[in-house]
Parts: structure tokens; sequence; C-alpha cells
């Protein structure tokens, strides 16, 4: 773990070296690699479809069986997979740096938990209602996800003055484990069919069957993506400690506070549209770090670029390995990050 | 006189015994009390005529209307032991895989009836298992024949009609096409769709419950899109809502031939006593033409 931890630590000592030309050649080279994995991701999957017939004019839309299951079933899944990979994995990066913390995820500070427990009352009360761009499920996720991020929020910067990551993690895993409580007795309440579908929405899922979801989280994640752009030179400075950081030049409570509003908006976002999918948030910042190096200025768009291709790469294999069957994509995430995670932890050690 | 009192004694004498011969033929019957926690089978004992024996069910009872005021005793994960043994069982019904309630009961020296749920078959010898149970062989064999008879007719009137490949919807995210869970090739949901006349599109997939992408679905193209629905509180304008979610789905014959429907109710999902109206109700909508 020290391995790890002294590798964010570094990133103080390179804060502000120019680095165009690398920034270039990574985002260019990470971004080839989303771009081919979402342009293939949509020509494969649990049927054969043929391509000459979903561009095929002459056949009405209507009518087009391989139309359908390209734009209607496979494009929206990939972009909902490329969205949620990329806000999640941004998400990380930006929690770790700020957090000190080589352990923490998005799901750290109980944004999740809170949506988790949004979505559960959503079911359980049957909430059929779509508000604004939101159906009901989507939305009061994302209302659990803001109260929980503004309750760890108030709670940090209780005294007025700079947050205390201390704070911050602790009152944020205490959140964890009380929504967590809470989502336990709603389930317990709740009848067998509402418990299996929350159960099912806790796994992570991609298939949202229009685009009309993703437009609705979009601007959220776009937002938080606007705030991304203004972080990663204090997030090399914050990395190394608050007090250092200040002594730069960087004025820390607002640096905190938009990394942590960034962050959290990026992960309320991604989980009321997917759902809780794991270990994007973790492996993918590692793993980046593990190629390119420590600076915020390169980790965070190459995270966010490498976690769309690495999310929409574990749908398409959730969705074909046991067609006609599906595999919950946060079951796959998890099963091909937990033992890479661990190979990364001995190998660094 | 003589001639009128001993017509009285033998008429007396004969009565007495026609409640012996009841008696014994019902032996335990007699005072018995029964907790159940299975709904369909708490179902089952009151279309037997076991229903005022019936002294406790389980959280999820409602029907009859007459189990809502009977104490309630937890359910499949959570029997609340203390408030079963409290009702003085002499049977208790349990799952079968409820296997330390089964171990606890056992203990205290009280009868069970564990119950496996398995396909349409299965409805008909649980019912002749839980009848011999109760003492009441004889109801539960004519209830068994009169459901039997109805199931035949239904089958008879969609007999040589064309088997409608249908997807049987039971879950599904208010409003979206997410969430959604279908009836595969296991179960009495798909025995009572072979009756009613259709063929399920996930016949293939050997579980109850199979949750499809919306690629299959496209994909199986079914002719018939059933959803079936516990809860009867959807208004109108509602159902009209939820039905039209399906037109993103266009290629899908059931949607192109407006053939997408939304039914109601509780007893379609339980296997129990109102199978054979579950499958009519299936069956007229799939195949109107034959009840006409």
């Amino acid at each position: 773990m020290n391995a790890v931890d002294s590798t964010i630590g570094v990133a103080g000592s390179i804060a502000h070296r120019p680095i165009r030309a690398r920034l270039l050649r990574t985002v260019g080279g990470f971004g080839a690699i989303t771009v081919v994995t979402c342009l293939l991701a949509p020509l494969v999957g649990s049927t054969s479809i043929s391509l000459a017939r979903v561009f095929d004019r002459s056949i009405p839309f209507a009518d087009n069986v391989d139309a359908q299951i390209f734009f209607v079933a496979r494009m929206p899944r990939v972009l909902a997979g490329a969205v949620t990979g990329a806000a999640l994995a941004a998400a990380g990066v930006v929690f770790q740096a700020m957090l000190r913390n080589p352990l923490a995820t998005p799901f750290t500070l109980g944004v999740s938990a809170g949506a988790s427990l949004g979505a559960m009352l959503a079911i359980a009360l049957g909430l059929g209602v779509a508000i604004g761009p939101f159906s009901g499920v989507p939305f009061a996720s994302l209302v659990g996800a803001a109260a929980a991020a503004g309750i760890v929020y108030r709670l940090a910067t209780m005294e007025g003055r700079a947050m205390s990551t201390t704070v911050l993690l602790l009152a944020g895993v205490t959140l964890n484990a009380f929504f967590s409580a809470l989502i336990l007795f709603v389930q317990y309440l709740a009848d067998f069919a509402q418990v299996y579908r929350a159960t099912r929405w806790l796994m992570g899922d991609l298939d949202v069957g229009s685009f009309q979801p993703i437009v609705a989280s979009l601007p959220l994640v776009l937002a938080a993506f606007a705030m991304f752009a203004f972080l990663p030179s204090s997030l090399n400075l914050l990395s190394i400690g608050a007090d250092a950081a200040a002594a730069r030049g960087v004025e820390v409570a607002r640096a905190q506070r938009l990394a942590f509003v960034s962050a959290s908006l990026a992960t309320a976002a991604a989980v009321s549209l997917s759902g809780p999918i794991g270990f994007i948030g973790i492996v993918v910042p590692h793993l980046v770090r593990l190629l390119v190096g420590v600076d915020h200025r390169i980790v965070l768009p190459a995270s966010a670029l490498f976690g769309a291709a690495f999310l929409v790469a574990c749908d398409l294999a959730a969705r074909t390995l046991m067609a006609p069957v599906e595999i919950p994509v946060g079951v796959v995430t998890a099963m091909l990050g937990g033992p890479f995670f661990l190979w990364l932890l001995i190998r660094r050690a | 006189m003589a001639a009128h009192t001993t017509g009285v004694t033998r008429l007396a004498v004969v009565l007495v015994a026609v409640l012996c011969v009841a008696g014994v033929a019902r032996p335990r019957a007699q005072g018995m009390r029964i907790v159940s926690l299975v709904p369909a089978l708490t179902e089952m004992l009151f279309a037997l005529g076991a229903g005022p024996h019936v002294v406790g069910v389980s959280n999820f009872d409602d029907y009859p209307p007459a189990v809502t005021s009977l104490p309630r005793v937890g359910a499949l994960l959570d029997p609340n032991m203390e408030r079963i043994l409290s009702l003085r069982p002499d049977l208790v019904i349990v799952y079968g895989s409820q296997t330390d309630a089964q171990q606890q009961l056992e203990r205290a020296k009280i009868r069970t009836y564990n119950y496996r749920h398995a396909g349409l078959a299965g409805i008909f010898s649980t019912l002749r298992e839980l009848g011999a149970a109760v003492g009441r062989t004889p109801d539960a064999e004519r209830l068994a024949r009169s459901m039997q008879t109805h199931l035949d007719g239904i089958r008879a009137r969609v007999a040589g009609r064309p088997r409608l490949r249908t997807l049987l919807v039971f879950e599904r995210d208010p409003g979206s096409l997410r969430g959604i869970f279908v009836n595969g090739g296991v179960g009495f949901l798909h025995d009572v769709l072979g009756v009613a006349g259709g063929s399920d599109v996930f016949a293939d997939v050997a579980r109850e419950s199979v949750q499809p992408s919306i690629e299959t679905i496209l994909a199986r193209a079914p002719d018939v899109i059933l959803e079936v629905r516990v809860r009867e509180d959807l208004s109108a304008a509602q159902l009209a809502k939820e039905r039209s979610v399906w037109m993103t789905l266009s290629s899908i014959p059931a949607v192109k031939n407006n053939r997408v429907y939304i039914l109601t109710g509780q007893f379609l999902v339980v296997p129990g006593p109102r199978v054979g109206e579950a499958t009519e109700t299936i069956a007229r909508t799939l195949h109107p033409e034959a009840f006409k």
C-alpha cells in the first residue's frame, strides 16, 4: 500500500512541469482505445446482425430488426457504458487525490449508498412517475446521492474551515454503513419481487433501452467534467498534503470543495444511470497511474478515457458470455477488477 | 305413538352413526389448528373447506379475504417461531427450503407439511397431499377434478390454433424498458402459458425467471407481449402509458400488431386453486376468437 501511497505523493514535485506533448500523446493513445472499443462494441452481441441490413435505408426502421438491435439495444448501451465508466474512473482519481488515500473509490463517501437507498425506496414504494427527464428510480437515486453528499459535506466543513479529510472519510464510511442498514430495513419490509429488483439494481445494469436516460444524465456528467478541468494542478499539490499545497499557493478550501462537488456529481450521475458498478473507480485509476505516471493532468483525462473503454468492454462480456442470459455488469467488473487489483498490490509491494 | 317413537329412535341412531362415520373419516380435522406460511396453500385450505381451521398465515397472505384478520407469523425468510408456537398449531405448512423451521417444529412435536414449488402438475399433487394431511381427501379429489376439467376445457378451445410465441413479463421498471424479468422454460406460469395456447419465447432457458436484454427481446421477436401485474391500482391511462413503453421496439411483431397486453391481478401468479381462472384469462387474451 505504501508504494501506491507514495506514487500519489510524488505528484507534488511535478505539479507544474510543462506536459503538452506528453498529454497529447497519452490522451491521443487512450482516446484511440476508447473510440475503437466504442465503435467495435456495437458490432458484437448475443445475436448476429448484418451491418448491410442495419444501414439499409430501403427497409423502414419499424420493420428492420437488425437496425433496431443496433440503434435501440446496442448503441445506447455502449454509450451508457462509456459515460458511466468515464465518470466513475475520473471520480475515483479525484477522490483518491483529495482524500490522499489510494483505497478511496467514488463510493467511499456514501454517495452510492445514498443513491441505493433512494432507488430502493422508489422500488419499494412503486414510484413510477417520471420527474423531468428522469424516470422514478434514477431520480430517486439522484436525490439519495445528493442527500448523502450534502450530509458528508456539511459534517466535514462544520467548523467553517477547510475540509477535514479525516472527517470526510469517517463520515462517509459511517454514512455508508448507516444507509446500508436502512436499505436492509426497507428490503425487509418490501415484498420478494421488489427485493429482487433492488438487488439486481445494486449489481449495475447498462441496458438502458433508449438514449433518453443518457440524455438525462449527460448534463450532470458534463458539468462534473467541466469542473474536473480546473482540478489537476491543485490535485497534484493536494495529494502531498493540505499544508504543503497551501504553502504553494493552492486555495485549499476552494480546491477541496470543487473536487468534492465535481466527483460527487459525476458519481451520482453515473450511479443513477447504471447503478453502483464497482471497481471501475479504483482499478482504472491505478492501472492508468501504472502506465502514465502520477501527474493528474495526465492521469485524470487518461483515466476517464480508459474507464469508458474498460466498462464498455466489461459490458460486452456481460451481454455475450452467457447469452441469452446476462451476467450483471457489476459482477463482471468485480471479477476482473478484484484479482487484478490484488495482483497490482503484490507486484508493487 | 310407539311406532312413531321407534321411528325417531331409528332416525337418531342413523344420525349418530353418520356423524361417527364422518368423524372417523376426518379424525384429524376435529378442532385441528393449522398455520400456513405459503399463500398458495392457504388458498387451497380455504378451497377445501378447511378455512375455519387456519389460525395463522404468512405476512404475504391476502386471499381469500378471510385471511386478512388472521395473525401473521412471518414468511419464507423470517418465520416467527414464537408466534407460530403460541398459536398451538397441529399442522404447520412451510416451504421445503425452511429446514430450520421444520426441525424446530419437529422438536416441538408439531406436524409440518413441506411445500415444494413445481409446475402445473405440482399444484395438483400438492392439493391431493394437502387434502390427505388435513383429512379432506374427497374434497381435494373433487376440487382437483374440477380444476382439471376447467384446464382441459381451455386446452380444447385453443387446440388447433397457432401457438403464439409469447413474452410473459412479470417485472419491469415503471415507464421504461429497464429491469425486465420474464418467464423462462420452467415453472407453473410456463405450463399455464402452454395450456392457454402460447409458447414461451424463452422456453429454452431452464429457469423460472430470466432477465433478458433488449437485444434478445428484439431478436426473439414475440407475437404477443403479456405483462402480468400483481398490483391492480393502475388507472386506464397509466396502463395505456405503460403499454406504450414497448412502442420503441417497433420491429417486434407483438408491437407492430398491437398485441401488447397488461393483465392485472394477484390470482395470475399464485400456483393455487385459481390457476384455472388465471389460465382462462391468459387464453382469452391470446385467443379471444376461441371464446366467442
